[in-house]
């Protein structure tokens, strides 16, 4: 099997392209509809968005979580907020500049024509949320209220308190209760999807392990849509959930669908840093914190005095310095790099060095604590709750953290990857963030995808036509089960000395060291020595306790890890190859002279998207040029 | 510090359970709970046992998938906090920790610290929503909602679903995780039109899962992790009282 990527582009001015895509797809006749089943791996934003309106247009939709229920995906987690177009605050937003801010925050690595769509879509996001009754944030007349978040110059971000992901999720996870309810979807929650089942070159069916009973079993569809979230727990520590995953992207790729630059990870600027051995996870403190905290470091190496008693003079607020126009809210990928070389230089501050500080003095002493506690009050209580240490008096301290991936599984403009009736949606598709993505701008792709483009695209999919009856007898199922069950069968076999979170720990570091915010040839050269021989010891001495017929922890996260391993791998080789530095993904050989990322447009200007050709082959690259005719290539400069 | 856990093992969901013994060593303050039970976990798998399971995934304090009941309180002893976000440091050195699932008749445990608690899922699914078809919706500015209003709603939208309410109660009552749902959609001016029906099939479904009446005890507030409260049960008592009077009221 050979890949083409076709992107699927509609013809014509970009602001039409979407309305014309629309008027050309074809359509599934009303009472037809009922006749389609599709499958829905994951109920986040994307999923449950997805799952409930293709109920609602009639099809007969199956989602899957691996959560005891569909509104405990990691969407729910989201703090700071939603984008959306909508000029509420007249401030001279619009489409246009929502989708120029988002190309150029990507660092030119997107693709235009999505870009414009999500820009375009992001009105209706909000409108249909409000219908649903998200309790947005207000202004005294009753309008919704918005703040600027993540470096943008526009207000355009709509939040409800620091919980917007969890009023949004809730949002669909109640439409798709209601869906439910009326018949229309049937939920299977602690449900793993294991495999992906394709039948005559199309996707047709999922396997999945029931959590609780150990049950493997076949589940046959029309048309598979995955929304199973982001990859981010490659690194092991992140502030992904811990059950966060790549293993149904990873069965897929493994199935013929090409994985897109797969290096392009976000690590985010202000989370808690690493208190000890025993992390587990990293918890984020939103964005919205450096609208009026300053960050700083001790001018001195290894200054070990209070914060409190440095005085002003032996700060340097290197953001401030280095950036003056945008100062403290440069993009994501800038503000971590900066934090990373500051603490590598000798100036980090707290335990082992790892941290720069995030101060509110000078914005309590302007504002008044009260202003600060109404603005931030549960962030800093989460501080201090983790911390013991009180953020109204004593500097917060910071350290980045791998956040988001904006890799995934490509697809075209239709989203359907390159395995025909394979649709991926939200964080595990690649599409819209390029090389870098602006805050508030996931949760928007996620409803975007969900609510508005894949019950359509789907119908155009389905009605094309061409698809054989096929069920759960069909042999494809029971080969596919198979492999599933031989694989966790070897995993609870093994019965070797070390655990699976052992090693998950330890590819976790290797992959912060080498494929993290600094890359050079060399170290991906070493990591892709070094991951291959970890994942052979890890397939020789695991110890997974317990068995495979009933709720096994161990091997849940033994078959997740199992998978990050060979992900892993393939993020280091597509880093390797890219010879520049571009948004989240920063090559040390490729900078400008004053250390910013360089990007090298000639070459580069492509999505490499990643086919799987065999356990025992090299993957084989395949570039989607990009074309920038909106938006002008230049040098990002927050200066 | 080092501890001691008495921690409830049960293989299945039909096989009965008991409290074992665990010691916990060198634990540092800065540990959350959870982190505390990784590392006994550890432990446990290097000896070729298995791990105690219990329930987890964000550890921020927002999916509500973490339960446990420390020393009988769900979630532990910190006021306001989910277990994942409480740290080691609410310990002494040589402390007892006991630690059971969230019981209750409608939640049955599956594993060890693990309880079903489809139950809650299937009283939103009866009517714990705004019937809002994609793509119908008015612009968002077309109705304006009072900032109080608004507010009021987040105070009770904000229950992250993780059942230490009907853990708490000693009637196994989940009224306070279903006046949240009701206040939250009856506050606002779109959820008005659904307002008395939603109120009467969540109510009913609620019963027919088995959780127990409402008492007015207290323990729900006390327990829940965002301390939402106890004034919305009265509000959806009222609302409930409305809702039965009103005749026409369609119950199914
Ligand atoms: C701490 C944090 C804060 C954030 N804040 C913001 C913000 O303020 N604004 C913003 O725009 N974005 C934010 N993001 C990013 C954003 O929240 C996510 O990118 C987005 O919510 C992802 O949604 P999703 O639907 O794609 O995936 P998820 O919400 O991660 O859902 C994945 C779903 O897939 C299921 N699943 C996965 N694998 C399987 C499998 N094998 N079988 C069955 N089911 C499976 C899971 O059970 C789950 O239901 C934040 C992210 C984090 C981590
Ligand atoms: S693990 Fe999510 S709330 Fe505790």
């Amino acid at each position: 099997m050979s890949i083409e990527l076709n992107a699927r582009i509609p013809e014509g001015p970009i602001e039409r392209k979407w309305e014309r895509a629309k008027f050309e797809m074809k359509l599934v006749n009303p009472a037809n509809k009922r006749k389609h089943s599709v499958i829905v791996v994951g109920s986040g934003l994307a999923g449950a968005s997805a799952a409930a309106t293709m109920s609602e247009l009639g099809y007969r939709v199956k989602c899957f979580c691996f959560q005891d229920s569909p509104r405990r995906a990691h969407s729910i987690a989201a703090q700071g907020g939603i984008n959306a177009a909508k000029n509420y605050q007249n401030d001279g937003d619009s489409v246009f500049r929502l989708f120029y801010d988002t190309v150029k925050g990507g660092d030119f690595r997107a693709r235009e024509a999505n870009v414009y769509r999500l820009a375009e879509i992001s009105v209706q996001i909000i409108d249909q949320a409000v219908a649903q009754g998200v309790p947005f944030a207000r202004e005294y007349g009753g309008l919704l209220d918005n703040r600027s978040f993540g470096g943008a110059q526009v207000s355009r971000t709509f939040y409800a308190r620091g919980q917007t992901g969890q009023q949004l999720l809730l949002g669909a996870y109640q439409a798709l209760e209601k869906e439910i309810n009326a018949g229309g979807v049937t939920m299977f929650p602690r449900t793993e999807m294991l495999d992906l089942v394709v039948v005559d070159g199309r996707a047709r069916g999922i396997i999945t392990r029931n959590l609780v009973t150990g049950a493997v079993e076949s589940h046959a569809a029309d048309a598979v849509v995955l929304a199973s979230g982001g990859y981010g727990n490659v690194f092991f520590l992140s502030t992904n959930a811990k059950g966060s995953n790549c293993t149904a992207i990873w069965r897929a790729h493994k199935r013929g669908a090409a994985f897109a630059n797969p290096c392009y990870t976000q690590i985010h600027p202000t989370c808690i840093p690493v208190s000890g051995d025993h992390q587990s996870k990293l918890t984020l403190m939103s964005e919205s914190l450096r609208n009026d905290g300053r960050v700083w470091v001790p001018k001195q190496k290894g200054d070990q005095r209070p914060p409190n008693q440095i005085p002003v003079e032996e700060r340097d607020y290197y953001l401030e310095r280095r950036y003056p126009s945008f100062g403290n809210l440069v993009p994501r990928d800038v503000a971590s790099r900066n934090a990373k070389e500051q603490c590598d230089s000798g100036h980090g501050v707290g335990p082992g060095g790892y941290g720069v500080y995030l101060d509110f003095r000078d914005a309590i002493s302007r504002l008044g604590e009260a202003r600060i506690r109404e603005r931030y009050g549960n962030l800093f209580e989460m501080y201090q709750r983790i911390t013991d240490e009180d953020p109204y008096h004593v500097p917060m301290r910071i350290y980045p953290a791998v956040h988001y991936t904006m890799g995934g599984l490509w697809v075209d403009y239709n989203l359907m990857s390159t395995i025909p009736g394979l649709h991926v949606i939200g964080e595990a598709n690649f599409s819209d963030h390029g090389a870098n993505r602006l805050g508030a701008s996931a949760l928007m792709q996620g409803l975007a995808d969900g609510y508005f483009v894949i019950p359509l695209t789907i119908g155009n999919y389905l009605a094309q036509g061409g698809l054989t009856p096929v069920t759960e007898e069909h042999p494809a199922f029971a080969v596919a089960r198979a492999g599933v069950e031989a694989r966790t069968a070897r995993l609870l076999a093994t019965r070797g000395s070390r655990t699976v979170d052992s090693f998950h720990r330890e590819l976790g570091q290797l992959m912060w060291n080498k494929c993290g915010m600094a890359r050079t040839a060399e170290g991906l050269r070493e990591a892709l020595d070094e991951i291959p021989r970890l994942r052979e010891q890890y397939w020789r001495d695991v110890n997974v306790p317990g068995s495979g017929d009933s709720l096994n922890q161990s091997l849940e996260k033994a078959g997740r890890v199992a998978d990050h391993f060979e992900l892993a791998e393939l993020m280091c080789r597509d880093a390797l190859h890219r010879e520049e530095s571009c948004g989240g993904h920063f090559r040390v050989e490729h900078q400008t002279p004053d250390g910013e990322a360089l990007r090298d447009d000639e070459a580069f200007a492509y999505v490499a998207a990643w086919e799987h050709r065999g356990d025992d082959a090299e993957p084989v690259l395949h570039r989607e040029p990009l074309a920038f005719e909106q938006v002008h290539l230049t040098q990002r400069s927050y200066k | 510090m080092n501890l001691t856990l008495r921690v409830w093992r049960q293989p299945g969901p039909s096989v009965p359970g008991r409290l074992e013994r665990y010691e916990a060593a060198d634990i540092s303050p800065d540990m959350s709970f959870l982190e505390m039970l990784d590392v006994v976990n550890e432990q446990l798998a290097v000896a070729g046992q298995e791990p105690i399971a219990f329930d987890h995934d964000c550890r921020e304090g927002i999916c509500g998938m973490c339960s446990l009941m420390i020393n009988g309180v769900a979630h532990g002893p910190m006021k306001g906090t989910a277990t994942c976000q409480l740290h080691m440091r609410s310990f002494t050195d040589g402390d007892e920790i006991l630690i059971e699932p969230f019981r209750a008749g409608a939640f049955p445990v599956l594993r060890d610290l693990c309880v079903d608690r489809t139950a809650l899922d299937r009283v939103i699914q009866a009517g714990g929503f705004i019937s809002a078809r994609t793509g119908a919706a008015p612009d968002g500015n077309a109705t304006p909602v009072a900032k109080v209003d608004a507010d009021r709603a987040m105070d009770a939208a904000a229950c992250i679903g993780c059942g230490a309410c009907v853990a708490a109660c000693p009637n196994g009552s989940a009224s306070l995780f279903t006046a949240a749902k009701v206040s939250h959609l009856g506050l606002l001016p779109q959820g008005q039109p659904e307002r008395l029906r939603r109120v009467l099939r969540m109510v009913d479904q609620m019963d027919q899962e088995g959780f127990g009446g409402c008492t007015l005890y207290g323990e729900c507030m006390e327990a829940c992790p965002k301390e939402i409260s106890i004034d919305f049960i009265t509000r959806m008592n009222g609302d409930y009282l409305r809702a039965s009077l009103s005749a026409g009221e369609p119950r199914t």
